[in-house]
């Protein structure tokens, strides 16, 4: 009898329980919002998850904005807040519905602590919430999230999910994110052998690491196929690999090219050893950055053009320093290279400390516009924006170049007084006024190679030096006086340095490629593509 | 190089010997600190900082009266990133200036280069900058992080918070990232993890193109475990890594970066916003959020008249430092090296992050370490800290040839690397 009554009271207090958590949890989303304001940080993916479970689309602003660090709490209170600023002070908003409710000082409010734990808690419960959004690209990255952590409760809502959509490339990331999902599901061996199957096909690195954790896991009848499913990615990965290989190849070979190409006028074609011309990238890089900052000051929507207005800019900034350079300093030493050497050393280290006078020493910072931000996939390469505009300016950069000097009359009169000084002066050509503007024309391409290795680069007042060795390099490599020699000579430096990384490492890739090129002069002195001629001989 | 240095060394020799020469007149009513710093070269980048830091400690000190009843003077000389020059300007300052203390040196190498030289004159040296160990000399404080108080909490933090099962340990080709990720390493096989998960990478100074080894970090962490990257990468390098990693798309979420050598100075160059979540292990940071941080930010934005200047753990290093010294020398009543150096160990000041740190008889301090996250405004966010101060350990418990040696300069033992398997002072380094 008694233990009757009991079960009977434990029964009752029960559906209490449950009658009340289920009035909670409808009675007020905005009550467990507020919960987060006076969270522990440990506690905050419990609460996370329990707003996800709510299913409610009104959550998802607010989860986005803790994810980004957006959402604050009162000091006072402990109620929480989206904020937007009007001056010195903030406007408090609601977070459900967006409604203003407020000011408050600066100093009162604080923003509501994250770290990686919570943005992962609250990565997965935006995927789960925006599954079905109307916003293919939300939906996109939802798919993205579900196959990058897969999560076994959530795969009957990838399959409804699955099952209405249309966009061909959401279609196949769920159908990865499914294949994901199924396998740490309990769902029965022939299911999962589907999905290995899926998975194989879709190769990529994901595929791989998921597939791996589930060898250790899985049972003995599903080994076979998830080891032939590894094998068949890692086939495909060995081609794509070297690919992507030639690919880092060409875009290291493309910084080359742009840092040396500059150099390839002034000490290719005038035979002038200029150690200046790493300060001149370095002045580009810092004339993008002066560009920068006044857009970012005064004119913000002109940010995505700040590189197009830099470059023309650079350009004459540098090239006027180099015009003044050959004027003051190298035209009284044209055939004495040592001299020449020790002055343009001198002009670079004065460059550089009146920068990091100017400038301060430590680095500046030169942002990346939004085409130049980010990656995309082509095959199994991942290529980034910024690298690929590199490589594309690099080469139009060299067919200018090359257009200038082999179709225009200032190119022949500038090959000329280069070939036969005397012989050019005899036939009227004003060589000094030649000779002055090649350099400067040199230093010019040099400063617009510097607002691209801003792109990828520290702008500190040593972003030359890390560049001077390697354009010499690539000159003498390619063969003084040639620019196809550079641009040859560029590429094959950056492949072969890319092909060694793997095998050697960093460090030692290097050595190799300058043993390989020291043992190269021995054997070709003149480099790639020695000029020929009596020119050469004088 | 050296012919830049030779001369750049002349002519500074000549004027800061006049400099001497007229300032010896002065010499009785001031007391001289020594700044080594770089302020060219390579190393200006982050040197230069420290040497505003220490003018403007040394400023504030003599506001409030200078120190045993006569001002502070600073003399400052520039070794220019070059580690035989910086031996040359720390004998110089010694003998030549006659300075009571020094605060100076960056890289492990440039202190290195300067240690026979305060060996010899008997001088002393403060070093702010986080380090390998395996080191404690009589003449040197040692007032930044030694591994303990920096790499291994981090890892830990990895290991428990994140449960990061695989390990790359990426670092510049130099003695601090190498002996650091042999401790590392060490530690990491005693803690079980297996040597397959541990992919160590080393870059040459300056490295700009990461490609390769971003996409090798991204290959290394597919294997179906939680990756993380513990970096010791140095200086210049770290913008171009960074930048590699925020466009081949390396989320903190997903592999998050723990840095040692990356502070509020290095990300003052970079868009942090793609980099928000890696992580860098410190003793201080610029957010603490207590009142003699707040103090210390405001007098120094105004003694640069800059508002956006940011400080740094080695700066607050050498506010620790400077305090001891000051402290030390009121508690010695002289700024005789000898009895400075016994005045030294048990001297505790308030650092910025809240508690007090003390000088051991190691020559190590003690510190807090705080774990924090980058945020899109280029500061840190703690996220977890050690719950008391951590001692500086200098021999390394986790490599064979030093887990013996332990360092006490106290009369009777008085000795940087005591073996207490061998009973005998004088085992590695000596």
């Amino acid at each position: 009898m008694y233990r009757i009554l009991q079960t009977l009271l434990i029964t009752l207090c029960l559906l209490v329980s449950v009658h009340v958590t289920g009035l909670r949890a409808a009675d007020d989303l905005a009550a467990l919002v507020a919960t987060l304001g006076t969270a522990k940080l440990s506690e905050l993916d419990d609460r996370i998850d329990a707003l996800a479970r709510s299913g409610d689309a009104r959550v998802i602003p607010v989860l986005e904005a803790l994810g980004e660090g957006n959402l604050y709490t009162r000091k006072a209170d402990g109620s929480v807040f989206l904020t937007t600023e009007k001056g010195a002070s903030l406007v408090l908003l609601d977070p459900l519905s967006g409604a203003e409710i407020g000011e408050a000082a600066k100093g009162d409010i604080q923003k509501i602590k994250v770290n990686n734990s919570v943005r992962r808690a609250v990565r997965s419960a935006l995927s789960g919430l925006t599954l079905f959004s109307t916003d293919t690209s939300a939906r996109l990255k939802a798919a993205q999230s579900m196959r990058q952590t897969p999560n076994a409760d959530a795969l009957e809502a990838i399959e409804t999910a699955l099952a209405a959509e249309k966009d061909a490339t959401v279609r196949k990331t769920l159908d990865e994110a499914r294949a994901v999902t199924l396998l740490i599901s309990d769902r029965s061996d022939d299911d999962k052998r589907a999905a290995i199957k899926t998975l194989a096909e879709s190769g990529g690195r994901e595929a791989l690491g998921v597939l791996t954790s589930a060898l250790s896991s899985a049972d003995a009848s599903l080994k076979p196929d998830i080891e032939a499913a590894l094998q068949q990615i890692e086939q495909a990965q060995v081609f794509w690999n070297a690919g992507q290989n030639v690919w880092y190849g060409l875009s290291l070979g493309s910084v080359l090219l742009l840092a040396a190409i500059g150099l390839a006028i002034t000490f290719g074609v005038m035979g002038i050893i200029n150690m200046a011309h790493g300060e001149m990238v370095m002045l580009g890089a810092y004339t993008t950055f002066i560009v920068q900052d006044v857009i970012r000051t005064s004119y913000p929507v002109l940010f995505d053009w700040s590189l197009a207005i830099a470059l023309p800019l650079a350009f004459l900034v540098t090239g006027i320093i180099g015009l003044a350079i050959e004027r003051s300093v190298i035209r009284f030493l044209y055939g004495r290279p040592l001299e020449t050497l020790l002055a343009t050393w001198g002009i670079s280290l004065i460059l550089q400390q009146s920068v990091r006078s100017i400038f301060g020493p430590t680095n500046r910072e030169v942002g990346n516009p939004s085409w130049m931000a980010g990656a995309f996939e082509l095959g199994g390469l991942t290529i980034t924006w910024n690298r690929m505009w590199i490589i594309v300016f690099a080469l139009a950069v060299f067919a200018a170049l090359l257009f200038l000097l082999k179709r225009t009359s200032m190119g022949l009169k500038m090959r000329a007084v280069t070939q036969n000084r005397r012989m050019a002066s005899s036939m009227g050509i004003r060589t000094p006024l030649v000779d002055a503007l090649t350099f400067a024309l040199g230093s010019g391409i040099a400063g617009m190679a510097g607002v691209a290795l801003s792109q990828i680069d520290n702008v500190s007042p040593n972003l030359g030096q890390g560049y001077i060795i390697d354009s010499f390099m690539v000159v003498v490599f390619g063969g003084v006086g040639n620019l196809w020699g550079t641009l040859v000579g560029a590429f094959s430096l950056g492949i072969l340095n890319k092909f060694l990384e793997p095998y050697a490492g960093a460090v030692l890739g290097k050595i190799l490629v300058l043993v390989l090129i020291i043992l190269f002069i021995q054997k070709k002195p003149r480099g790639l593509f020695a000029l020929k001629g009596r020119a050469v001989e004088a | 190089m050296n012919i830049r240095a030779r001369i750049t060394g002349a002519f500074l020799a000549t004027v800061l010997s006049t400099t001497a020469f007229n300032g010896a007149f002065a010499a009785d009513d001031t007391i001289k600190v020594g700044i080594l710093h770089s302020l060219s070269g390579t190393m200006a980048i982050s040197e230069t900082t420290l040497k505003d830091a220490m003018l403007m400690l040394i400023d504030e000190q003599n506001k409030k009266g200078g120190l045993l009843g006569k001002k502070l003077e600073a003399v400052v000389v520039d070794p220019a990133s070059d580690w035989p020059l910086f031996a040359e300007k720390a004998r110089e300052l010694v003998s030549v200036d006659k300075v009571s203390a020094v605060f100076g040196c960056w890289t492990s190498v440039s202190r290195k280069s300067v240690l026979p030289v305060f060996e010899e004159l008997n001088s002393i040296l403060f070093y702010p900058v986080q380090y390998e160990g395996e080191e404690s000399q009589r003449n040197v404080f040692y007032t930044g992080a030694a591994p303990n108080q920096q790499a291994v909490p981090a890892v830990d933090y990895l290991m428990e918070n994140e449960s990061v099962e695989r390990w790359v340990l990426a670092g510049t080709d130099y003695v601090y990232p190498r002996t650091t990720n042999k401790i590392l390493e060490a530690y990491l096989i005693s803690k079980g993890v297996k040597p397959e998960d541990i992919m160590i990478n080393y870059t040459p100074f300056g490295h700009s193109d990461w490609q390769t080894i971003v996409s090798d970090i991204k290959k290394f962490g597919s294997a179906g475990k939680k990756t993380a990257v513990v970096s010791t990468i140095n200086g210049d390098a770290n913008v171009p890594f960074y930048k590699e990693l925020a466009n081949q798309g390396v989320k903190a979420e997903d592999i998050p970066v723990v840095a040692f050598s990356v502070g509020e100075e290095e990300l003052a160059g970079l868009d942090t916003t793609p980099l928000v979540g890696h992580l860098a292990a410190w003793n201080y940071f610029q957010s603490v959020d207590t009142p003699a941080n707040a103090e210390f930010i405001k007098t120094w934005k105004a003694y640069t008249k800059n508002d956006k200047r940011v400080t740094n753990d080695p700066m607050e290093a050498h506010y620790i430092g400077f305090n001891m010294w000051l402290k030390a020398v009121e508690k010695a009543g002289t700024t005789d090296t000898d009895a400075v150096l016994d005045a030294m160990i048990g001297v505790s000041v308030p650092n910025l992050s809240g508690g007090y740190s003390t000088m051991m008889p190691n020559h190590h301090i003690t510190k807090p370490v705080l774990i924090g996250e980058i945020q899109s405004d280029g500061q840190f966010e703690t996220v977890w800290e050690t719950p008391g101060l951590v001692v500086g350990d200098e021999w390394s418990d986790y490599l064979p040839d030093s887990k013996d040696l332990i360092a006490d300069w106290r009369a009777p033992m008085s000795c940087g690397n005591f073996n207490v398997a061998t009973g005998k002072c004088g085992g590695k380094g000596s």
